[in-house]
């Protein structure tokens, strides 16, 4: 039996303490150990987008991050985004626009789509293509994806000016 | 999956994660941004006994031009290789090659010494290295190697690193005035690994190649600095020297087969990219169409 290891670190701004298995994926940590379940396992290597969660501000895939990795850091989930009301008007977009079905690779394409929007205040279609194209969805066609996180970005552009 | 359980240690130093390579040998597994190891370990394609975290190590990240040389620290992430203004300015290859690696939440975690060390012949950083001639930074047992990129990478997933090393470093000649870069690269999606891939470095004066390092990957079992740019060095280069250039191109390379293509698929790609090239960094358009072919 492999030890298990003390690792502290912020999730959505809370303070949190644990002991972990090394072995333990921060998806699976958040998942299981914290039951914040917004954050979806998908390929578990990489590929498809769904865990992706962000660790001290970056986008990052938490399948591919050891819990004890996350050590000192502060990370944000989907549940987090939500309950600030920092991507309520994506997820409205997303809503009023269909872009999504199943919903399983939703809580990635909007935290993947809100990383673009602060890096970049008013990408075109094809910025919006490259900076999702980590993120699988087998339902949408991507289309409507595509016109939500733009309509997003023009809405926000015209309340900032 | 998930990967097999394995002990853990946070190395402190890179001395510490020295001594632990040192203590576990191959039944230890060096673990940086991870976005390599993670997916082979969750894959249960590797299973070390003990994962030596050097994460935390700065003193191994960061990105600085001394004297000659540009250096940039093993623990560097690709997303620090798109946002430094000394690559841009002295090795503008590596940040358009960065552009196709992965994605977005990959590149803030995969680092350059991890996909050096990884040494996948389909990946980007090691053809770029080949091409801008870097030299590889090694601290072991026996102290720290220099080691050029010709000899360090061995074969799929095989480099000069033994067991007991880390890489910590890799540094670059500046590039200098006059220096032109090209890269592409052919995949299914844009940020998949590559079907074929090309990064090259070029001097060019009165319209003639005086330098050309073409690195081509996805093409054999490791980067592959191609010797048939050597017929393209100080000569004017026609539409007949082109081809006959790409046919020795296509002699030279010997590529896998797999799922995404023949051999002969990669060979015929690696060409067309070879034209590309040649007729973007001549700015002689016309040669990509190569005339007689």
């Amino acid at each position: 039996m492999i030890a298990p290891i003390p690792v502290s670190l912020l999730v959505n701004g809370e303070p949190i303490e644990a002991l972990v298995a090394p072995r333990l994926n921060l998806a699976d940590f958040l998942r299981e150990t914290l039951k914040l379940t917004g954050t979806h396992v998908g390929c578990e290597h990489g590929v498809c987008g769904a865990c992706t969660v962000r660790v001290d501000g970056e986008i990052v895939r938490s399948c591919l991050l050891l819990a004890v990795q996350a050590q000192g850091s502060s990370v944000e989930t989907i549940e987090g985004l939500s309950d600030s009301g920092e991507i309520a008007d994506l997820q409205a977009a997303f809503r009023a626009r269909n872009a999504l079905q199943c919903g399983y690779c939703t809580p990635g394409m909007l935290i993947t789509a809100q990383d673009l929007l602060r890096q970049s205040p008013t990408p075109d279609r094809a910025a919006i293509r490259e900076h999702l194209s980590g993120n699988y969805c087998r339902c949408t066609g991507y289309q409507a994806i595509v016109d939500a996180v733009e309509a997003t970005a023009k809405t926000r552009a015209e309340q900032a000016a | 999956m998930k990967a097999a359980a394995f002990t853990y240690a946070r190395a402190t130093s890179v001395v510490n994660a020295l001594e632990l390579l040192a203590a576990h040998g191959d039944k230890a597994k060096v673990l940086s941004g991870g976005q390599s190891l993670m997916p082979a370990m969750n894959l249960r394609l590797v299973s070390p006994d003990i994962v030596v975290d050097i994460g935390g190590l700065t003193e191994l990240r960061g990105i600085a031009v001394s004297g000659d040389v540009l250096a940039i620290g093993a623990l560097t992430r690709h997303v620090d290789l798109l946002r430094s203004p000394e690559v841009a300015a002295h090795a503008p290859l590596l940040r358009d090659a960065v552009a196709h690696v992965a994605h977005p939440a990959i590149r803030n975690r995969g680092t350059v010494g991890g996909s050096l060390a990884h040494a996948d012949p389909a990946s980007e950083i090691p053809a770029c290295m080949a091409a801008l001639d870097a030299t590889i930074v090694v601290r072991g047992p026996g102290g720290e190697r220099r080691i050029a990129t010709a000899e360090f990478f061995r074969g799929i997933y095989e480099t000069a690193l033994s067991p007991q090393d880390l890489l910590v470093a890799v540094e670059l000649p500046l590039s200098g005035e006059g220096a032109r870069f090209f890269f592409q690269e052919y995949a299914r999606r844009h940020g998949d690994y590559a079907i074929v891939g090309l990064a090259a470095r070029a001097l060019v004066g009165g319209g003639q190649f005086t330098d050309l390092r073409l690195g081509f990957f996805a093409v054999g079992d490791r980067p592959l600095l191609a010797d048939a740019a050597r017929k393209l060095i100080n000569v004017s280069v026609t539409p007949a020297l082109l081809a006959e250039t790409a046919a020795a191109l296509a002699e030279e390379l010997d590529p896998e087969e797999d799922q995404q293509a023949s051999p002969a698929m990669r060979r015929h790609l690696a060409t067309v990219l070879m034209r590309r090239c040649v007729a973007a960094l001549l700015e002689r358009p016309e040669l990509e169409t190569g005339g007689a072919w």
